[in-house]
């Protein structure tokens, strides 16, 4: 009896349906991760009395128009983040605690904040502002305080910040998770809070 | 003549394909790999303002979306130009986000819920009044980690 073969299965067609899948997974596609500028709004509880000093206050005001007012005079938006590092690093007082801003570099005026810890910015906005222009402004004051903290990073660890918090989640690291980092981290953070209030707007 | 002579016809022999369909799969897996899949087709224009100093938004389940802005184009005619909010596949209203707040906190796991993050994703032409009545329904739900989501680059023109 002869010996037959198998016959071969044609593959040609593989090329097209696999081509069919790609072309399904190309459309849908996203690659992008999201990012943004993270934030917290504050419980809804009536605020304590607090009473804080005027000069311990930065305000920044954005009216119909998407113009500036940073305490009371009209300013650039290209401006703010330099007005914001001065306001903050002042160390012109002390803490709560008393203590004296040991690792401020600013002018220590005494007109201007007292201690990191104590500096508040203020953003008023009007219901008519644009969500871009708050943005922006946003992300400069936020910017701001991420450049003080680098600052104390180098000058503390003698590393970056953002390679410090990146370091700590990467599950590659041998400092994944680790206590130590996470106290310098929570250090930094400690000594540059960023308080940015946002009020509702009323007009 | 000499008897290396080739037999046949000098014609090119035809490229194989036989590795087309390996090729052609790996950049498929890739692509599933990379993919995700959007849940819900935006009913509004939604042109995200740009910032410089972001961070990444973390684990992907962990996050909801809030989407506001003007309608887009083919959507004009029956809710007008005014910016609106939208809630997975719905155009909703301010008094809407509470149960969608719980909604969603009832599809996590109760260890989850205080992780959960709200993804703000805003159109740059909206108002900001629409923005803070989205916050305060937020912050009346308990909802207090939120995310301005952006697109990556410098603000400042």
């Amino acid at each position: 009896m002869a010996k037959r073969s198998a016959p071969e299965v044609n593959a040609g067609s593989m090329a097209d349906i696999a081509f069919l899948l790609l072309i399904f997974f190309l459309v849908t596609t996203t690659i992008e991760v999201d990012s943004g500028i993270n934030s917290k709004l504050p419980p809804d509880i009536p605020p304590p009395e607090v009473k804080i000093k005027q000069k311990n206050i930065f305000t920044v005001e954005l009216n119909k128009n998407n113009q500036m007012l940073v305490e009371g005079d009209l300013m650039e938006i290209k401006d703010l983040k330099a007005a914001a590092l001065k306001f903050i690093d002042n160390g012109g007082g002390q803490s709560a605690e008393g203590e004296r801003c040991d690792y401020c570099s600013g002018e220590r005026n005494p007109e201007s904040s007292d201690h990191p810890t104590k500096a508040i910015i203020s953003i008023t906005h009007s219901r008519a502002t644009d969500y871009e222009t708050f943005i922006t402004v946003y992300d400069q004051l936020v910017s701001a305080y991420s450049e003080l903290r680098e600052k104390l990073a180098q000058k503390l660890y003698n590393r970056s910040f953002k390679e410090m918090e990146a370091t700590y989640d990467d599950s590659k690291s041998s400092e994944f998770k680790s206590e130590k980092l996470k106290d310098k981290i929570e250090n930094i953070k400690k000594k540059y809070p960023r308080i940015i209030s946002k009020a509702e707007p009323q007009f | 003549m000499s008897k290396f002579k080739k037999k046949g016809s000098n014609e090119l022999p035809a490229i194989s394909t036989a590795s087309l369909p390996d090729i052609v799969f790996m950049l498929l897996f890739f692509f599933m790999v990379a993919t995700v899949m959007r849940d819900s087709s935006l009913k509004i224009k939604n042109n995200l303002p740009s910032a410089a100093d972001t961070e990444k938004l973390g684990q992907k389940n962990l996050i909801m979306f809030i989407y506001a802005g003007p309608p887009s184009d083919s959507y004009k005619d029956r809710y007008g130009t005014e910016a609106r909010i939208q809630l997975n596949d719905k155009l909703a209203n301010i008094n809407d986000i509470g149960a969608f707040v719980a909604a969603e906190r009832a599809t996590k796991r109760e260890e989850e819920v205080p992780m959960l993050i709200t993804a703000l994703k805003v159109d740059k032409s909206t108002n900001m009044g629409l923005v803070s009545d989205i916050e305060q329904a937020l912050r009346k739900a308990g909802q207090l980690k939120i995310n301005y989501t952006t697109k990556k680059g410098s603000a400042l023109k």
